[in-house]
């Protein structure tokens, strides 16, 4: 499917950059490019197509949806429409407000808040672009449980009480909402929008991440990591996923590393561990929650994700 | 004319009521553009996303900062 890109990628390398083959540096070059190229045809289809899919189901429609759900089809309808919402930490407050205030159950609520910046658009491309569609897959199923019994887990912890009073004060009907209604062209102006929005915000994390990678890529040896970070190491897991805490925004370049990290003896369980913390378990999503949460539940709340983060590290390190 | 944006007071909706200011000048608006950081008004209209552009409290951009052009048609259309 790529092979055009890889056609291109050559030619530049070669021919136009004449670059000798088989050295490391046309091997980091070709690599760059070639990478490059596709991460970013691939983000502006997908994000695209997501976006329009989104257009008919915004967050206010997704709150109908679930209001009419009991709590286990709840967490897991809730883990999967995450999937097509972004999130922005600018909307975590009114978004929580908005469920709880509607009265969809707590658990539920974070099902939703776990799996809609876990399994983001972004962070979806870039695996099957760097890492191919079965690791793509393995992460959306594993970040779908974590968030479905993670939701359930905290339903199950009666924890109403370590939520701001204030949030309960208020209520609202959630069937009544007031969103500009949209035609046709509106939808793809507003997909367009979207996916200009995010090219603009990502590309140079994306360049900066795949040229590292590269560079890593092409000048490394194999296996330069295995001896600190191969699946023996019983402490690469957790230290993954601590590193992977305060990475958030940055997402979109610490992909494409890990992928050439990967390569150099980092196993893949650690690799998927890390991307999952680096998505889920972001440290300024977590000081806006505490304008709604006390401190204790935004600790359940990731002590809870990152059991869940670390065991699939571990499980993948094991059968992959 | 009553504009307002709405936001949780991230960097998208200070630009997003930044440019609405810009916008509403070139569009002869003299009314001045309003800006609140109360997210429970956003949660009121049963809107769950920010920033929120309201003309006359009816919302009109949920969630997006579009660029100039797009909300300056945005804008127009519904004065």
């Amino acid at each position: 499917m790529f092979y055009p890109i890889q056609l291109l990628a050559d030619w530049l390398t070669y021919t136009v950059f004449g670059i000798i083959p088989n050295t490391l540096l046309a091997s980091a070059v070709n690599f760059f490019i070639f990478d490059t190229i596709k991460i970013f045809i691939l983000l502006a289809v997908i994000v695209f197509v997501v976006s329009i899919i989104r257009s008919y189901l915004p967050p206010e429609k997704i709150r109908v949806i679930l209001s009419r759900k009991n709590k286990y089809v709840g967490n897991v309808l809730a883990s999967l429409l995450g999937i097509i919402t972004p999130f922005c930490s600018c909307s975590a407050i009114p978004l929580f407000l908005g469920f709880v205030q509607a009265g969809i159950p707590l658990g539920t609520t974070f099902s939703f808040l776990i799996a809609s910046p876990m399994i983001n658009e972004v962070a979806l491309v870039l695996l099957l672009g760097l890492f191919g569609w079965k690791i793509a897959l393995i992460y959306i199923v594993s970040g779908l449980i974590i968030a479905i019994f993670s939701g359930i887990i905290i339903e199950h912890l009666k924890v109403e009480n370590l939520v701001e009073s204030s949030v309960y004060e208020n209520s609202v009907n959630g069937d009544n909402f007031d969103l500009p209604s949209l035609s046709h062209k509106e939808r793809i102006n507003y997909a367009l929008d979207y996916t200009k929005d995010i090219l603009k915000k990502v590309w140079p994390y994306i360049l900066i991440g795949i040229g590292l990678g590269a560079w890593i890529h092409g000048y490394l040896p194999a296996d330069f990591l295995a001896e600190y970070a191969g699946s023996g190491k019983w402490y690469a897991v957790p230290l993954a996923v601590l590193i992977g805490i305060p990475l958030y925004s940055n997402a979109a370049g610490v992909i494409p590393l890990v992928s050439a990290l990967t390569e150099k003896g980092v196993s893949m369980g650690t690799t998927l561990a890390f991307m999952m913390s680096v998505t889920a378990l972001s440290l300024p999503e977590f000081m806006i929650l505490k304008k709604v949460m006390k401190i204790k539940l935004i600790f359940i709340f990731a002590g809870i994700v990152s059991v869940g983060i670390v065991f699939t590290g571990y499980l993948f390190n094991i059968i992959l | 004319m009553k504009i307002e944006v709405i936001g949780s007071g991230c960097k998208k909706c200070k630009s997003l009521f930044e440019l609405t200011e810009v916008v509403s000048r070139e569009l002869g608006i003299n009314d001045t553009v309003l800006y609140s950081t109360d997210v429970n008004k956003i949660v009121a209209m049963g809107l769950m996303s920010s920033p929120v552009l309201t003309v006359n409290d009816k919302p009109v951009l949920v969630g997006i900062l579009p660029d100039k052009e797009r909300l300056k048609e945005i804008i127009s259309k519904n004065i």
